[in-house]
């Protein structure tokens, strides 16, 4: 890596130095990202090579020129999300969307796959890149790996990391001479696996979060009466039931409820969502320098009060000791929230 | 067309007991299967426990004329898992790397990419070849159609599939095990030992869908081949890898010896299955390009 390529970050308590990422999973979500004060953007164009491949989603060719012009205008940071696994004998798909990005404007590319990666370092080797989070890259020594081979600039880290262990990753890194940038999760859906490293979905159903950007399709998705009231089915299995009287949630397999032993609970992961705003100040003194947040599908309201309440508490962090919480519960799956594997006690 | 398929025994995934691991080995040293990967795959936190037993194990493999290949941990956390991990792919040995972290450290001696790392295509696995990459353990959601045109692109290379056993669906960073019995993941107590072919989960409607092992999920039916062994070779498969369980293997190597070296049918292998006391019902999606879970027959 050359001297000028490298961004250094100075982890000062006294800067308020943490970027918001926010989702987009339309021009108008884009704008509303923008308008409510996102750092950068990110979004995924409309096919199987984004990891939130569904139907209405993401981004035309034009929509994405248009939208990098307007991020540059704003001084946005555009992130485009090319990060599934390219299918075998499928590439040109893959290399057509590494393409499109490069010669889009677009600030950076967001990528997981070996040769995905490999095709961008090689072809576009001015185009900025980040590790997608399907990488599950949490060690050093493999974000070394993808620094040293493609030049990779920031790495979005595993969600299964403890802030503790990202406070070390930090540290290894700097001891290896990495500067390498680390963005986190801190709002949203949460995989309770690890990302990239989890077929449950293509087990059950067709389609794989890996390979078709995909989890829990809606198109293997049923409802339908059982004793006492609903099933919520995923390719034929029953992920959860419900009383007449219960609302049925979508069945994501992982925050589902099965028998262990005979006895029903969410063994895997309650139907809750990440909130981790107060753990903004220990993510940031651990060394993250870009906060990230999930849900693509989720909307220009959604993405609106999640950035400005974001906004608010990252401008809070050098102010009060204390953080305020977010009032944003009511936007959390199953309305319950976490700060998931931050804390090391959900293990 | 290259000769015949080779049998391979994968690492165990499941936390054994020390004289279950011995039994099991004794057993694997006085069979066909020529080429064994060993070692810890899923939990760190096992290693210490484990290891010198596995030691002794690949000790007696090796009298008795085996290769052992060590297999890595698939998701390294502590800094232990880290310091092992290294020491690993700085040796000379020929290893299996499940995490891309040993790369960094690997400087290019040859390995095998094993079934946990995310090679989907050619392209990613021409990365690893200009590495060192000799043989590749094909990731479990690929469709046969898909490792024939993976192999197609380098065909020098040993390309080995997950033929038989609990597919390896998921890890995590939490311990299913630990949360099961109310206990945290650093004070686990080994309560996975409980289970060595992984704890049952169900649907609430009682069908029987995945099973727990420590961070690990995996299925509850149990992979086997959906192709002759003509497809197979066609596709480029040049090896089969059967996963430990507990249970009879002595009839699952035997069963699919009889498919590899006896010219078996497909049929037969199915039906001499049926009677190892598997874990769970036959499937075999993945290798049609549909659910996991499909069953076989």
């Amino acid at each position: 890596m050359s001297e000028a390529n490298r961004v250094l970050i100075q982890p000062d308590s006294k800067v308020p130095g943490l970027e918001i990422v926010a989702p987009a999973g339309s021009p108008v979500m884009f704008r509303a990202a923008l308008e409510a004060g996102a750092d950068a953007v990110y979004c995924g164009l409309q096919d199987e090579t984004n990891a939130r491949n569904f139907p209405g989603l993401n981004f035309s060719v034009t929509e994405l020129t248009l939208a990098a012009v307007e991020a540059k205008r704003a001084g946005v940071k555009l992130l485009v999300a090319v990060n599934t696994f390219a299918r075998a004998g499928g590439f040109s798909a893959w290399q057509n969307a590494v393409d499109t990005v490069a010669t889009s404007g677009a600030y950076a590319i967001i990528a997981a796959d070996l040769g995905v990666l490999a095709y961008a370092a090689r072809r576009w080797p001015n185009l900025r890149c980040h590790l997608s989070v399907q990488a599950a890259a949490g060690t050093a020594d493999a974000i070394r790996f993808y620094a040293e081979t493609f030049n990779v600039r920031r790495v979005v880290l595993p969600r299964i990391m403890a802030v503790s262990e990202i406070a070390r990753l930090r540290k290894d890194l700097d001891h290896a001479g990495l500067d390498m940038e680390l963005e986190a999760f801190v709002y949203g859906g949460l995989c309770v696996m690890a990302e990239g490293r989890c077929a449950l979905s293509s087990y059950a159903a067709a389609g794989s979060p890996n390979l078709t950007g995909v989890c829990s399709p809606p198109d293997a998705v049923s409802y339908e009466p059982s004793t006492g009231g609903m099933s919520a089915r995923l390719g034929g299995y029953t992920i959860d039931q419900y009383g007449v009287d219960q609302p049925a949630a979508y069945p994501t397999l992982c925050k589902g409820r099965f028998l262990m032993d005979g006895i029903a609970d969410h063994w895997f992961e309650d139907p809750v969502s990440l909130n981790a705003a107060g753990m903004l100040r220990d993510l940031r003194t651990a060394g993250v320098c870009a906060v990230k947040i999930e849900g693509r599908q989720r909307g220009k309201a959604y993405v609106s009060r999640v950035v400005t309440s974001f906004r608010q508490a990252i401008r809070d962090l050098d102010q009060t000791e204390a953080s305020r919480p977010l009032a944003l519960s009511d936007l959390a799956e199953g309305a319950s929230e976490t700060v998931g594997a931050y804390n090391k006690k959900w293990r | 067309m290259r000769g015949k398929l080779e049998l391979t025994l994968g690492p165990v995934f499941y936390h054994w007991s020390e004289e279950r691991f011995r039994a099991f080995y004794a057993e694997i040293a006085a069979s066909p299967i020529q080429r064994v990967y060993m070692g810890e795959v899923v939990c760190g936190k096992r290693m210490p426990v484990t290891e010198a037993t596995l030691a002794a194990c690949a000790d007696m493999l090796l009298d008795a004329g085996k290769t052992v290949i060590w297999s890595t941990l698939a998701l390294p956390a502590s800094a232990r898992d880290r310091a092992s991990l290294s020491a690993l792919a700085a040796s000379e040995d020929e290893i299996e790397i499940n995490d891309l972290s040993l790369m960094a450290n690997r400087g290019g001696r040859p390995f095998t990419a094993g079934p946990l790392l995310n090679v989907y295509n050619s392209e990613s696995l021409s990365v690893l070849v200009e590495r060192g990459c000799r043989r590749l353990c094909a990731n479990i959601e690929l469709s046969l159609d898909a490792l024939g045109n993976i192999s197609r692109q380098h065909p020098g290379l040993d390309l080995e599939i997950f033929a038989f056993g609990r597919l390896p669906l998921a890890l995590s960073g939490r311990c299913y095990h630990a949360r099961a019995e109310g206990l945290h993941k650093d004070a686990c107590r080994y309560v996975c030992d409980l289970d060595p072919n992984g704890r049952h989960v169900s649907t609430l409607d009682g069908t029987e869908f995945l099973a727990v092992n420590g961070i690990q999920t995996l299925s509850w039916g149990v992979q086997t081949l959906t192709h002759s062994v003509q497809a197979l070779k066609q596709a480029g498969v040049s090896a089969l890898r059967l996963s430990p369980q507990a249970g009879d293997m002595a009839k699952v190597i035997a069963a699919y010896h009889a498919f590899t070296d006896e010219h078996e049918s497909l049929s037969d292998l199915h039906k001499r299955l049926a009677q190892a006391a598997l874990p769970g019902p036959l499937i075999g999606g993945y290798w049609l390009g549909q659910p996991g879970a499909k069953a076989v027959g």
